[in-house]
């Protein structure tokens, strides 16, 4: 018994493939992990039955954490610590602040947004990404099963992949 | 695809008519409520304003102002023309911007956008009469006595006003109604052009009308820049006629697009609601909410860019429209209400995916942005001409339900004219298949 986490990798040619093996593999059972593609499919989260990202949500909270940040920050200098006369208007002029607090939003929100991906996708620092077949980023089309989230056995899902039109079968190891 | 055709039914007639006799009655009730003078706030504003008229009658004011309910009613019938005019305005923008866009997925839902342009000519018409009837109680520029620095007995005359007699050759009255009629005609003449090259279409197939109709597009979004900003000076910003904004040109372009893009929804689910327009889906309505989404806050960032330098420069000739519109306790809470009708309320109930695609949401928020946007015009438009003397009541609810009803049954006529789906536009099989 191997240590670490196993994983069954196809490898598939084109789109049309893998859109159709995808279906095959889930309705017999297995659980895909991830799959990685040289350019965006069209539909492919459906077909994975991927639920909707909540990084909108995320980007909603980074955002409001901007706003806060912003008015709380000018309110606090320009209002307790170190009132300024400006043009006579009075110290808190809200009005003037929106700029500060319109771009503070846009910009905690954006890199919320970045980070949480970052983040999610395992691209963090120090982190080490799963490459499960460099050529994803070439010219094929790769399906990557956990063996640890499947019932089935290697030889198993072994042969279901090479039913679905899988070029070639191979298994990774990542400690 | 089927070649279906909405009916405009003898039921729906009725309604619509319906609502403009209501609309009629309430303008009346309105008027008889500010001569009596009621028990509300508004009536008591009435009050003052006769007093006010009978004190500028007494001072000889040259204008030969009418009583003020005649004021009030002139500057509704402005306001609701130059809104509507500018609605018809941009459904052919709407069409336009899609074909210069080389735009795929509104294939299916532009033939709704399009007949909003055969109002162009009505609201040319009522633009004309009104401006004929009522300039002087809405343009103080049209007084010829401001202009004289000298009586005719040599001595100085005391109504001169320098500032608008600076500005004589844009605002003199035949440069004016020129622009008029010329805008007018030249939109009303590409909306036709436009409009015979979808229709060709249809029979004919074949993709060189839809090239011609990207080049007329072209050239229409050209000219309609520069027009589109030039009315917003001529009908609006010179109702003040000694303040000025740069940004007036954008700020009512910003307006009209943002309620445009919020009736021709509202139309597409109204359609729907009707068994027309089946292949219309979430895909496409999630677009139209983006839209309206986008540019409720576009015109959210036009609105402040204005107001915020004036605010911070504090110059007096500037700042005095701010000032009439936030001093005064009638137009204070509409300038609030302005603000939350058309930002907050759209910001926050069209922000997530889900709130574009349902067309309950969608609705309210179109109605919310029609109404905010007609009221943003009653800002623009009322502190100019009534002063202190403004109201709202029956009178201007029931002038927008006439104006409404007559633009819905104008649309709707015109609507029924021809298939609902461009069934020979090049893209319409992208349409079809769009999904996001």
């Amino acid at each position: 018994m191997e240590t670490g986490k196993n994983y069954l990798v196809g490898i598939y040619e084109d789109e049309n493939t893998l859109v159709n093996a995808i279906k095959q593999v889930r309705q017999s059972g297995i659980k895909i992990h991830e799959v990685f593609t040289p350019y965006p499919i069209h539909g492919l989260e459906d077909v994975l039955g991927y639920r909707r990202s909540r990084l909108p949500i995320a980007a909603f909270l980074f955002g409001l954490t901007g706003t806060t940040l912003a008015l709380t920050m000018m309110f606090y200098m320009m209002g307790i610590d170190w009132p300024m006369n400006i043009g006579g208007k009075n110290y808190t002029p809200l009005p003037t602040f929106i700029p500060v607090t319109f771009e503070m939003t846009v910009l905690l929100s954006a890199f919320g947004m970045v980070g949480t991906f970052f983040v999610v996708s395992n691209l963090k620092p120090y982190g080490k990404p799963k490459i499960f077949d460099i050529r994803s980023t070439d010219d094929k089309h790769v399906m990557a099963i956990d063996l640890a989230n499947n019932y089935l056995s290697r030889e198993e899902i072994s042969s279901i992949l090479n039913q679905s039109g899988a070029s070639e079968v191979n298994t990774r190891n990542f400690d | 695809m089927t070649d279906e055709k909405f009916e405009f039914t003898g039921d729906l007639k009725k309604k619509t008519i319906i609502f403009l006799i209501v609309g009629i009655v309430a303008v009346v009730l309105g008027i008889i409520l500010i001569n009596t003078g009621g028990h509300h706030g508004e009536e008591h504003a009435a009050e003052h304003a006769v007093e006010a008229a009978g004190h500028a009658e007494a001072g000889g004011d040259h204008g030969g102002h009418g009583a003020v309910w005649l004021t009030r009613v002139k500057a509704n019938l402005w306001i609701n023309n130059v809104f509507f005019a500018g609605l018809a305005l941009i459904g052919v923008f709407f069409v336009a911007i899609q074909y210069v866009a080389q735009a795929g997925w509104s294939a299916s839902i532009k033939r709704v956008a399009e007949p909003y342009g055969y109002w162009l000519p009505v609201a040319g018409g009522l633009m004309l009469i009104l401006f004929f009837w009522a300039g002087h109680d809405i343009f103080h520029w049209t007084h010829d006595y401001l202009y004289n620095e000298f009586l005719e007995d040599g001595s100085p005359n005391p109504d001169y006003d320098p500032i608008i007699a600076g500005k004589t050759w844009y605002l003199s009255l035949p440069f004016f109604l020129g622009r008029m009629i010329v805008f007018f005609a030249v939109w009303f003449l590409m909306f036709l052009a436009i409009r015979k090259q979808s229709l060709l279409e249809d029979i004919h197939g074949g993709d060189q009308y839809w090239r011609k109709m990207v080049k007329l597009s072209a050239i229409f979004i050209v000219i309609f820049a520069v027009s589109s900003s030039m009315a917003a000076w001529d009908w609006v910003m010179s109702i003040d006629t000694h303040w000025f904004s740069t940004m007036f040109g954008w700020y009512v372009f910003a307006s009209w697009w943002v309620a445009g893009l919020a009736s021709i929804t509202l139309l597409i689910l109204f359609l729907k609601d009707r068994g027309y327009l089946k292949m219309v889906n979430s895909n496409h309505l999630h677009d139209m909410g983006k839209f309206i989404w986008a540019f409720s806050i576009f015109w959210t960032y036009i609105w402040f860019s204005q107001f915020l330098l004036i605010y911070y420069a504090n110059i007096p000739e500037e700042s005095v429209y701010f000032v009439e519109r936030l001093t005064s306790d009638h137009y204070k809470p509409i300038f609030y209400v302005n603000l939350i009708l058309n930002f907050v309320l759209p910001f926050l109930l069209l922000m997530t995916r889900d709130a574009k695609r349902h067309a309950i949401f969608l609705k309210l928020v179109c109605i919310i942005i029609i109404f905010g946007h007609w009221l943003d015009f009653y800002l623009m438009v009322t502190p100019g001409v009534m002063k202190e003397n403004g109201g709202f009541g029956f009178l201007e609810l029931g002038m927008l339900l006439v104006f409404a009803s007559a633009f819905t049954y104008v649309l709707f006529t015109q609507l029924a004219k021809t298939p609902l789906v461009a069934r020979n536009h090049p893209m319409m099989e992208e349409s079809m298949h769009h999904h996001i």
